[in-house]
């Protein structure tokens, strides 16, 4: 039967929250590193709803500690954040039929860890009646526990100890989500390789060596289907 | 004043990289083979993501028993691979990695 749009919201919600473990001491932690940079709470907590990408916003708070340029560290914002092109392109083909104001607000709700679950829910399914709910739903949750994070890294401090590690259940939850999607020998050398280049390019600046071994191994990917 | 403009800049872009796809590709056919390469998109951005994060430390590659991230990874690739659920690898990830670290007192 297809399901309800609150049904899909809340399976988005329920599958972003093993996920949630990691962003949250993570969101603490840029709180904490914002007000240390010299930006006051507002700001510290303003960016974390302007701009809403994590690894953006700890290196933009650094450059404007550094007293790097202006434009510098715009461009800096902007090359870190290319990634979400690939996401953005990944995602298309699925809320093509969604209205302008769902475009929207899905794109702005748009991070590495919305993507991970809500694209696995649209490669699996297809787009339901109301898969954008899902996207919502995961989008939405991430968002929340982003901005109280933030909030709590402001007010409190770091309580959290780092030796945890809670930062590891990320990468584990996304092993999750890519091991089931390995189904065919194109998909596991397009992993073998995506894994391969990036330890190869990880001095890259920027995150620019994930997008160099992403575009590497699609590449790699397409040439194993054709064969 | 600077600091809001330079968030605000940042933020604008951010949106229009996270915009960009899904507003072009209703206006715009993308080539057939663009399409063929979007299937790989998550796999590959993913794996790109994890690999560092099990075998890099401080910048420097990792292979080794003694690292509790490489082989807590391992494990939760198998049970990834078994149960297909992601709490479990979450949980049998971060037993392995706990366990480690205790055993190798870091």
């Amino acid at each position: 039967m297809e399901k309800t749009a609150s049904q899909q919201f809340f399976s988005g919600v329920r599958d972003e929250l093993p996920i949630l473990l990691g962003v949250i001491p993570f969101g603490m932690i840029y709180g904490i590193l914002a007000l240390s940079a010299g930006l006051d709470s507002l700001q510290a907590q303003a960016m974390s709803a302007i701009i809403f990408a994590g690894s953006a916003q700890f290196m933009t708070a650094q450059l404007i500690k550094t007293g790097t340029p202006a434009l510098v560290i715009i461009i800096t914002g902007f090359v870190v954040n290319l990634r979400h092109a690939l996401y953005s392109a990944s995602l298309a083909p699925y809320t093509r039929k969604l209205n302008a104001g769902w475009k929207a607000l899905l794109s702005y709700l748009l991070t590495d860890e919305a993507y991970a679950v809500t694209i696995t829910r649209y490669q699996n399914e297809g787009a339901k009646a109301f898969t954008h709910w899902y996207f919502f739903g995961a989008g939405l949750a991430l968002w929340t526990s982003w901005q109280i994070s933030t909030a709590v890294g402001i007010f409190l401090g770091a309580q959290v100890p780092e030796s945890w590690g809670l930062d590891f259940t990320l990468p584990l939850t996304f092993i999750a989500l890519v091991v089931p999607a390995l189904k065919d020998r194109a998909g596991i050398v397009t992993a073998a390789v995506a894994s391969l280049a990036a330890l190869i390019f990880f001095g890259m600046p920027y995150k620019l060596g994930l997008i160099a071994s992403a575009l590497v191994a699609i590449s790699v990917g397409l040439w194993m289907e054709r064969k | 004043m600077e600091i809001w403009l330079i968030m605000l800049l940042i933020g604008i872009l951010t949106f229009s990289i996270r915009l960009s796809f899904i507003v072009l590709l209703e206006r715009i056919q993308l080539p057939e083979a663009f399409l063929r390469a979007l299937r790989f998109v998550p796999i590959a951005v993913l794996s790109a993501i994890i690999a560092p994060e099990l075998a890099m430390k401080n910048n420097q590659l990792f292979l080794s028993l003694a690292n509790p991230r490489l082989l807590a990874g391992v494990a939760a690739t198998l049970v990834a691979y078994r149960t297909r659920s992601v709490v479990w690898s979450i949980l049998a990830g971060m037993a392995i990695f706990w366990g480690l670290k205790l055993v190798l007192g870091m």
